[in-house]
């Protein structure tokens, strides 16, 4: 139908895009998005979670669902239409016009099909390749992706491979017929600081080879690293794009501004990450924040040692009969009325700490004291009445509430109250509610039917509701959109000042340590790598795997 | 495994009978309804079927279904419809006696072997081993073997059968919520084994029971009419399902309807109960 | 969305053997033959608890008015006056040599007369569950395919197949089939023919079992991410069933076939008396009848030997599919 679109005949733009929108039933979810791609060019499409942009990438492959409805003044792969395309036309353009990465190789490539069959199948589909040419080409695909050994990876499957690999291997089978265009959908959210790191390199690897990417991503930081172009997606509308150095410098739209004070980092303690937000500006209504006041903080106490490890030791036996040590001679302090940020990736031991420090398991050697006197080396029995002392945060605050109970008995559970009569909550419970900026009517329902970061409020007045002195986050705003991400942290921080607690902050995201903590200890293979103050570990670390992780993480380049 | 784990498995699926509503589907009427007319057979049985169940009428012996006799009459001139409708109660209470022995043994067995620790896990997981061995119906023969034929045998045959089946499930429901994210949190606030036990374990452990209950009431009137069939449990002139195709089996030939009928009531039973158990499994998990 | 990255497990899942097969094949081994043992000592247990002398019983039953001398006789001869614990080991001594006793009623040993009733009721297994993975297998393909109207129906046809009574669906295809429309005989005959009837019996309610089972993984599968990515690379609605989502669906199911195997030797119990084919179902349930012990021991204890073995069979079988599983 329409002529060849492209900057000249020759070369058409393997993306055009104008006016797509999209809606399910009568939900609108794409509202007349225009956007375009050239060669050699990446554009990212940012956005929350609810913004359209995951819809927008299915869309164009084709694959939006069955029940979507897609009107569109022009969609172009490659310079030829798709519009109103049947499914065998469809077939024929998806794999050779455009490729697709998806989030989490691990369920992203069949895990019962061993890879190198996977890469093939778009050679199979499209070409008449034979089986040992079909072989040959998949691992010259590996090669390019960077794949050590890709003779012995063709015959394993996903599973055996690490998430790195992984990610190779699916950006792998999407080039197997050498698109104009690449689609990454949150292609390294699943991944490791580090291994994000090298796939990132890869994908610009990519564009420089002259493929065109579309990246989706909710993460700013990491689209700074490799996009050209920015266009930024909230409920369906696109209502930012330009060049990636002059969106992220000089925002010009308040959400912008707003996502982009949102992400924690070098900013100083104490800054307020998220905005008080003004009536229009709010999406949901069930996101409502109320606003807390804000309390003086008790007179600073004078320092003393809160919580000490000495020498933690926790090893597992794996199921073929090894051991591996989860966490290995990990000491350290944390000071009364201060963070202690914990940050190291998947496998650093991390988690396992924040079990030993919980007492959710024995520690094999070594021990915890909490206020100077013992607790770990407790019997349960003997700990139990002092379990207040300790209060704790959880990732996945929905696994952490009893799913029959509603919000109401959960905080008084926790508080030890007992029951009222039906309807009239617990003055306790108000108190807590109130304290983490919910509206009291949340007592009654069911966590269920709450928003995330409601959820993760829940969970901080319930780890609150013992009056403890101690806090223990685990990976409190992992699960969390940036904007809510930023409230959350701002709340704990208050908190944390008015009740004068000492928080031990556990994360992987070392933006979010950066900005929580005053102490930071950096963990690999179980051991504490690096300990300082935060501002020391951030400007000048010491040791070589901190400097690693250090330029690992994309940060925003502002000024 | 057992019928019954399949049963539970395949109702709490997500695609068990399409998503979350808050309205009454077409399917749960349907049930509702049939489940009423169920029980009121079973209840109050002459409200839906006036008439003697044991009343002869040897000059109407075999009458093929007609306007007069919708199922038909027996070789005595019984009228079957009457007698199907008569023997819901019986084979109702069957199935829920032989249910509750399950449930309840099952219950039993699966909260010792989830909260007493290792040593009384590895026994009971060993007994559930052995009883497994013994598939299907075979438990049951080998009860009625001891212990003779008879309803009272056949019935309590059937219960034994099914606990195995639901002694596995409960443990594995009572073993994941001792380790899941709630319980550590209740454990980090402070509370008690016994605290952890009353509050969390059995709440969230007696709740999935109703639905189990109704999936294998089904189960358990199938295989009740079973026995009764084989001669091993109810015997004529009892008005029970089983019992009646057993009587029927002798004049297949001649008079299919005394077979048909009683079975298809079976099956409805059956149906009902299994559509049920999904219905009140899909409501209880979007409450 | 979760962000948390997953566990980067590279150490653990690359390269590292579990324990290797042939170990966990002896393990397996051996807590069959443990398992076999409790069901043994569990039967004789309980055949204890019969009422009535057993020494009469080998006689004839409490109507043969046998003499004193004659219960005597028969006492020593199989060990009935030893002390309990005596007879126990002498009887597990006996099933290690393969010696099931005689039965009562028949005048035969037990040990022959599994053997040669046991092909039988192999024969109808094995069919049924062919039968019924390929109508599991056909619907669940089938009702997956249009959209919510061919869902309910082929959820509904399961639901049903699977509450139908095996002596029900019997004499209602016999009625049809063999008095109606006579094309098929009521009572089995020797060869192909006769088999239909009963094999669709016990084929039918398992197909229904199976085939939720396989619909509910197949429709997970087709809404996974890989398969999402398959049609990305130009995949077509028929290749993304048989190339990928297919395994998936058949994998609870190859995990049910231990159980689906002891699903059919019971109702075989039934199909047999009714279609008075020879098999292991129809001598167990005229042996429970007369009460003829040492043959309801002996067709229990093979039944439980076939099951275990079933049971290590399809776990093997898993393992060859679902190569996850040689890393837990």
């Amino acid at each position: 139908m329409t002529a060849v679109i492209g900057p000249d005949a020759a070369s058409p733009l393997p993306l055009f895009v104008r006016n797509l929108s999209v809606s399910f039933g009568t939900a609108q979810v794409v509202r007349s998005v225009s956007f375009q791609v050239a060669a050699g060019e990446c554009l990212a499409i940012v956005g929350e979670s609810g913004s359209g942009k995951s819809v927008t990438a299915r869309t164009l492959l084709g694959l939006a669902g069955a029940n979507a409805a897609v009107r569109a003044d022009e969609v172009a792969l490659g310079g030829r239409s798709v519009l109103g395309l049947s499914p065998a036309a469809w077939r024929k353009r998806r794999g050779r016009d455009v490729g697709l990465v998806l989030q989490d190789a691990l369920v992203s490539l069949d895990p019962l099909r061993p890879i190198g069959r996977e890469i093939g199948d778009s050679l199979r589909l499209h070409t008449g390749m034979g089986t040992t040419a079909r072989r040959r080409r998949v691992i010259e695909l590996l090669e390019s992706v960077g794949l050590p050994e890709p003779g012995l990876r063709v015959r394993q499957r996903s599973g055996e491979l690490s998430g790195g690999e992984r990610q190779r291997a699916l950006i792998a089978a999407a080039l197997a017929l050498d698109p104009p265009l690449l689609i990454a959908d949150e292609p390294t959210t699943a991944l490791d600081v580090t291994v994000q790191a090298q796939v990132l390199e890869l994908l610009d690897d990519i564009k420089r080879r002259g493929t065109a990417v579309l990246l989706i991503s909710h993460d700013l930081a990491v689209v700074s690293r490799i996009a050209d172009r920015v266009a930024v997606m909230r409920d369906g509308d696109v209502i930012e794009t330009g060049p990636t150095r002059d969106v992220l410098r000089r925002p010009q739209h308040p959400y912008t501004r707003r996502m982009i004070a949102a992400v924690p980092g070098d900013k100083p303690r104490g800054t307020r990450l998220a905005s008080t937000a003004t009536a229009a500006d709010r999406a949901a209504p069930a996101e409502t924040v109320h606003t807390r006041e804000r309390r003086a903080p008790n007179a600073p106490v004078a320092p003393r040692i809160a919580l000490e490890a000495r020498g933690l030791v926790k090893t597992f036996t794996r199921p073929d009969g090894s051991r591996v040590n989860a966490v290995d001679d990990v000491s350290f302090r944390l000071e009364q009325g201060t963070t202690l940020g914990i940050v190291g990736e998947s496998g650093s031991g991390k988690t396992t700490t924040a079990r030993l420090l919980l007492a959710l398991t024995t520690a094999d050697e070594g021990c915890v004291e909490v206020l100077g006197e013992a607790w770990s080396t407790l019997s349960e029995a003997q700990r139990r009445p002092r379990r207040a002392t300790v209060g704790a945060v959880y990732q996945d605050a929905l696994g952490s509430f009893d799913p029959r109970h509603s919000v109401g008995r959960i905080l008084r559970d926790a508080a030890g109250a007992g029951r009222r009569r039906r309807g009239t909550p617990h003055p306790r419970v108000l108190e807590l509610l109130d304290s983490v900026g919910l509206e009291r009517t949340v007592h009654e329902r069911r966590p269920l039917q709450l928003s995330g970061g409601q959820r993760q409020r829940v969970g901080i007045a319930r780890a609150l509701a013992g009056r403890p002195q101690i806090l223990i986050c685990d990976e409190p705003v992992s699960s969390l959109d940036v904007s809510v991400q930023a409230q959350v942290l701002d709340l704990l921080d208050e908190v944390q000042r008015e009740l004068a607690l000492s928080m031990v902050f556990i994360s992987h995201d070392l933006g979010v340590i950066q900005h929580m903590s005053d102490h930071v200890a950096v963990m690999q293979h179980g051991r504490i790598v690096e300990t300082d103050a935060a501002a020391q570990v951030f400007r000048a670390p010491t040791q070589a795997y901190t400097r690693q992780l250090l330029a690992a993480v994309p940060t925003l380049p502002l000024e | 495994m057992s019928e019954l784990e399949i049963r539970a498995h395949v109702a709490s699926s997500p695609g068990a009978l399409g998503g979350a509503a808050r309205r009454v589907s077409a399917t749960e009427l349907i049930t509702a309804l049939l489940s009423l007319f169920l029980l009121t057979a079973a209840i109050a049985p002459q409200l839906v079927a006036p008439g003697d169940p044991l009343a002869i009428d040897p000059l109407s012996a075999f009458a093929a279904p007609s306007v007069a006799h919708g199922f038909g009459t027996d070789e005595s001139g019984r009228d079957i419809y009457t007698r199907v409708v008569h023997g819901t109660g019986n084979s109702l209470l069957i199935g829920a006696a032989a249910t509750a022995i399950g449930l309840g043994l099952g219950l039993l067995l699966g909260v010792l072997a989830g909260t007493l620790g290792r040593a009384v896990d590895f026994t009971v997981n060993r007994l559930l081993e052995v009883l497994f061995a013994f598939p299907g119906l075979l438990l049951a023969l080998v009860f009625i073997l001891i212990f003779g034929p008879g309803v009272a045998t056949a019935t309590i045959a059937v219960g034994l059968s099914t606990a195995p089946g639901y002694a596995r499930i409960i443990r594995a429901q009572v073993l994941s919520v001792r380790s899941s994210a709630f319980v550590e949190a209740a454990t980090v606030q402070g509370l008690g084994r016994a605290g952890i036990l009353t509050r969390h374990i059995l709440p969230n452990t007696l709740t999935p029971l109703l639905v189990l209950g109704t999936l294998g009431i089904g189960q358990a009137i199938v295989w009740a009419a079973t026995l009764s069939y084989l001669g091993l449990g109810a015997t004529p002139p009892a008005a029970e399902w089983g019992a009646m195709l057993s009587a029927g089996r002798t004049y297949i030939t001649s008079a299919w309807w005394m077979s048909f009928f009683p079975g298809l009531f079976i099956v409805l039973t059956a149906v009902t109960a299994t559509v049920l158990g999904r219905s009140i499994e899909r409501r209880l998990r979007h409450a | 969305m979760p962000r948390r990255p997953a566990p980067d497990d590279s150490r653990i899942t690359r390269g590292v053997p579990a324990r290797s097969g042939g170990a966990r094949l002896v393990m397996r081994v051996l807590g069959a033959v443990g398992v076999l043992w409790l069901v043994a000592t569990l039967t004789f247990f309980a055949v204890r608890l019969i009422p009535g002398d057993p020494a009469q019983a080998i006689l004839g039953g409490p109507g043969s008015q046998a003499s004193a001398e004659a219960l005597a006789a028969v006492r020593a001869e199989y060990g009935l006056d030893q002390p309990l614990l005596v007879q126990y080991l002498a009887q597990l001594g006996r099933l290690a040599t393969g010696d099931l006793g005689r039965s009562y009623a028949l005048n035969m040993d037990v040990g022959p007369l599994v053997m040669s009733q046991i092909g039988g009721t192999l024969l109808l297994a094995v069919l049924a569950l062919a039968l019924a993975w390929l109508l599991a297998l056909s619907l669940a393909t089938w009702s997956t395919r249009g959209g919510g109207v061919a869902r309910r129906i082929g959820s509904g046809l399961e639901i049903v197949a699977a509450a139908l009574p095996h002596f029900w669906l019997a004499t209602s295809l016999i009625v049809v089939f063999s008095i109606w429309w006579g094309v098929l005989p009521p009572i089995s005959t020797s060869g192909a023919i006769g088999l239909v009837l009963p094999v669709v019996t016990l084929a039918v309610p398992l197909a229904g079992f199976l085939g939720q089972l396989m619909r509910e993984s197949l429709l997970t599968a087709l809404e996974s991410p890989f398969v999402l990515s398959a049609r990305a690379r130009g995949e077509s609605e028929r290749g993304v069933r048989w190339v990928h989502a297919l395994r998936h669906a058949a994998l609870p199911a190859v995990n049910l076939s231990g159980w689906a195997f002891g699903s059919l030797i019971s109702g075989a119990v039934v199909v047999e008396t009714i279609f008075a084919r020879p098999g292991l179902g129809r001598t167990l349930l005229n042996a429970v009848t007369v009460r003829d012990v040492p043959v309801v021991v002996g067709v229990v204890l093979i039944v439980a030997l076939a099951y275990i073995l079933m049971t290590v069979l399809t776990d093997v079988a898993a393992r060859i599919i679902d190569p996850r599983l040689r890393l837990a």
